[in-house]
């Protein structure tokens, strides 16, 4: 008898167990699929294969994660494509970052607009930095921002995104919140990825760079340049906590260059709830903070409506000083 | 010292099995390729490109295998000079001159053998070189700002139409077309989308690996599809003969590969000069000194084999330098290679070798390992290598075609950019008919770019100022440079080209 209700006992466990196991996934992608609007080899694709292999390795999913490298405008080619022809697909989710949201502010995805998709949960954030070269008379940020203000030609500020990109708006938002109104007077020199622009800073052509903290992190190691100020809203862990943020300079300004996914405007809410929980508990693991320092990314906590919400938010912000420095009309 | 123990850390990291067995693959993969008529070292990189990335190599690997892709290809070009007096590649041109004669007098294996010696000479030697002078021009790159960078661009397309080509005219035409390839897409400077038609797939510009991949190896195969029976078809095989050089030859050669290492190495360095003026420059100097009378020359002298393959594969080692150290191609091949390095998002430039140092170091020890084994590979299956050239394009041309478009559709999943290739391919074979040369228009479309926002931030950043263009000693240097670059051919060229020509028509060879 008592082995009996033990066995019983046992059983209803394991029943209660997997219901409980069935409530929280609902729903199981049958090929799950994660676009990488890039060829191989960048941030999207990276953003792809190493969230699939995580979730495989945790035990989240339990089959491979396929990645697709549809290159193409942008990001333009994969929006467009999500869009028209895998509207409802829901094993399907598309790698993004502020990039992707800033084209969509600018309208440089013809046609499409934000809410034509459902936006899953952030990853991680690589934070803004404004740096000079380690000689430089510039002390802090408002102190650069005050000569820009003064004589807009002196400063030549060196980026790696084209003009109207995100490390171009970042300068612009901070110059803006600095009291400097006629942001386009601020000169912004556009090269081929960050590291070209940290080199012109070494080389003497420019006066200050603006980039991601991964960018700069080996000159900054190497003493070549100096970071005058972080745009996270409070000050970073280790070793970079000894950059001083912008905000506490007393320019309220934050600029991420976050990292996260986007899913097809027609899956279903079970499908999207379901991504949304394994993306969270995914955030969540010890394993996902490991690969997070060792690639740079800083915390950027944000899932299902919040971060959809935040994706908005940085679109309107992004439209507003887009319309302003004459980028969209 | 330094670059010892940096180059012995390279070691460790070649020294994988899939790295040594990817070396493996390319030095061979190469060597066909070279052979291969028409496919030369640029097509044969941009052949397998796509096989590299479809495979998920990292970095490191991929530029393994193809820049052993490339070496390989350099050796094997050779080949087909000496058996079929058909070079296999433009570098390879000046090696039919002696090495045919010689097969002819039924030197061929040691025609083959002693080419085969000239070209490891040079190879290594030029790769210490790269090993020596590039950490050099890192130091000398941070002189570089915009202004400079527009000078050296200048530079490249300046001197590019020199000495290799047949006509000036038609380089600088195909440059220009490259150039305005270039201008497709979203503008850095000001973000605002040129010549894309609304079309969200010209955005991001051209690929340039859809225009390589659609100039040389699509319009090969355009090209087979108008003759259908081909040369290739009908050559009879030439029987090979010894396999190793007597010592004698190799002794009286010896000088000669070490003159033609040196000029090779720096035609190499130079931007736009490349392995073709490498082995030209390497005959023509060798000839005028062991043979002023004409005599032995072009009738089958050793020299004459030795001193082109060993000046063309140090221009190969050459042609590294400033494409890693300051991220200018030094050749055609060069500028497919820097291709490959953007898209493994790797810059090539002064940062390279303080950013990524596996990288560097790494290849240039898989160079030295690809050179042996490419030394192992030559000599003693040369027969295997000469057997390729039986394959009937009836068959390789089919395979070219599928390479081509299976890899293509691998990188961009995208079939508009399929669509692109066939575009390049028939304007590929349209411009082949009227003889301009491709390799201009791959300079123009890669470094188009480059050279137009250079300018751009020069002229910024000095807020419109002009003058800033000629405001250092180093970028009035690069001017002088390229404008001596561009009228000096014009006038000694003449004498120069008519001589080309004059050996050319002679041997009734093509030159592609």
């Amino acid at each position: 008898m008592i082995f009996k209700a033990t066995r019983l006992a046992a059983a209803a466990a394991l029943l209660s167990a997997s219901a409980l196991g069935v409530s929280a996934q609902g729903f199981t992608p049958e090929n799950p699929e994660c676009i990488a609007p890039a060829n191989p080899g960048g941030g999207w694709d990276f953003t792809c294969r190493q969230v699939g292999k995580s979730l495989q390795d945790l035990g989240l999913l339990d089959k491979t994660v396929q990645v697709v490298n549809l290159a193409g405008g942008g990001g333009g080619v994969a929006y467009a494509e999500v869009v028209n022809k895998r509207n409802d697909d829901n094993n399907l989710i598309v790698a993004a970052s502020a990039a992707t949201a800033t084209r969509l502010a600018q309208g440089a995805y013809p046609g499409n607009t934000m809410d034509q998709v459902r936006w899953l949960a952030s990853i991680g954030a690589d934070y803004g930095v404004i740096a000079v070269a380690k000689d430089s008379e510039i002390a802090d940020l408002p102190a650069l921002l005050d000569m820009i203000k003064s004589d807009p030609t002196s400063i030549s500020v060196a980026g790696g995104s084209a003009v109207g990109g995100w490390d171009h708006l970042k300068v612009l938002i901070a110059a803006n919140a600095h009291g400097i109104d006629d942001v386009r007077s601020v000169k912004y020199i556009a090269f081929d990825g960050g590291g070209e622009a940290v080199t012109q800073l070494l080389a003497g052509s420019v006066q200050a760079f603006t980039g991601d903290i991964s960018e700069a992190k080996g000159f900054v190691d190497s003493g070549d340049i100096r970071v005058i100020a972080v745009l996270a809203p409070e000050r970073l862990d280790g070793e970079f906590a000894a950059f001083p943020t912008a905000r506490e300079q007393g320019v309220d300004v934050i600029g991420a260059n976050w990292r996260g996914f986007y899913a097809p405007g027609g899956m279903s809410d079970e499908a999207y709830d379901a991504w949304v929980a394994k993306i969270a508990d995914l955030y969540a693991s010890p394993e996902w903070k490991e690969i997070m320092a060792a690639n740079g990314l800083a915390p950027l906590d944000l899932q299902g409506d919040a971060f959809q919400t935040f994706v908005a938010e940085s679109v309107a912000q992004i439209q507003a000083i887009s319309r302003e420095i004459g980028i969209i009309k | 010292m330094d670059t010892l123990a940096s180059l012995a850390d390279g070691f460790a990291i070649a020294l994988t099995w899939q790295n040594i067995l990817l070396a493996l693959l390319g030095c061979f993969l190469g060597t066909i390729m070279g052979a291969l008529p028409g496919l030369g070292p640029s097509n044969g990189v941009a052949i397998l490109i796509p096989l590299a990335f479809t495979l998920g190599l990292g970095a490191t690997p991929s530029l393994i295998l193809l820049t052993s892709v490339y070496y390989g290809a350099m050796y094997g070009g050779r080949i087909s000079s000496i058996l079929l007096n058909i070079p296999g590649d433009e570098p390879a041109m000046m090696t039919c001159l002696d090495g045919h004669p010689m097969a002819r007098k039924g030197m061929a294996g040691q025609a083959l053998s002693l080419s085969g010696i000239a070209s490891f000479v040079g190879a290594f030697f030029a790769t210490w070189g790269l090993i020596f002078l590039a950490p050099q021009l890192v130091k000398i790159a941070l002189l570089f700002g915009p202004a400079e960078y527009f000078a050296l661009f200048a530079l490249a397309f300046m001197t590019l139409g020199g000495v290799s080509s047949t006509n000036q005219a038609k380089s600088a035409f195909a440059a220009a077309l490259g150039l305005g390839l270039a201008m497709v897409g979203v503008d850095t400077q000001t973000g605002v989308p040129r010549f894309t038609f609304g079309e969200v797939h010209l955005y991001d510009g051209l690929d340039f690996l859809v225009a390589i991949v659609g100039l040389f190896a699509l319009s090969e195969v355009f090209i087979f599809l108008e003759k259908r029976h081909g040369e290739a078809d009908a050559s009879a095989p030439v029987k090979i003969g010894r396999l190793t050089p007597p010592m004698k030859m190799l002794k009286d050669t010896a000088p000669t590969m070490a003159r033609s290492t040196v000029l090779g190495f720096l035609a190499g360095v130079l931007p736009g000069a490349g392995a073709s003026l490498g082995s030209f420059i390497s005959y023509s100097l060798e000839k005028r000194l062991v043979d002023k009378d004409g005599k032995t020359f072009g009738k089958g002298d050793p020299r004459g084999v030795a001193a082109p393959e060993a000046g063309n594969n140090a221009a190969a080692g050459g042609a590294l330098v400033p494409m890693l150290a300051l991220g200018v191609p030094g050749s055609g091949t060069t500028a497919v290679l820097l291709a490959v390095l953007l898209a493994l998002n790797i810059t090539p430039g002064p940062l390279l070798f303080t950013q990524n140092p596996d990288v560097v170091w790494g290849l240039i020890a898989a160079l030295f390992i690809a050179n042996f084994m490419l030394l192992a590979m030559n000599i003693p299956m040369v027969g295997l290598f000469t057997r390729v050239l039986m394959v009937p394009p009836r068959i390789l041309m089919p395979v070219v075609a599928m390479v081509s478009f299976v890899g293509i559709y691998g990188i961009s999943g995208s079939s508009f950019d399929l669509v692109v290739m066939i575009g390049f391919g028939v304007m590929g074979w349209v411009l082949r008919k009227l003889d301009v040369p491709l390799v201009p228009i791959i300079l123009g479309t890669l470094l188009g770019n480059s050279m137009e926002n250079n300018l751009r931030r020069a002229i910024t950043i000095d807020n419109g100022d002009w003058w800033t263009l000629i405001d250092s000693p180093l970028s009035i240097g690069l001017w002088l440079f390229a404008t001596i670059g561009f009228i000096l051919p014009l006038i000694v060229g003449r004498k120069v080209k008519s001589k080309m020509h004059e050996r050319r028509d002679e041997e009734g060879s093509i030159s592609d």
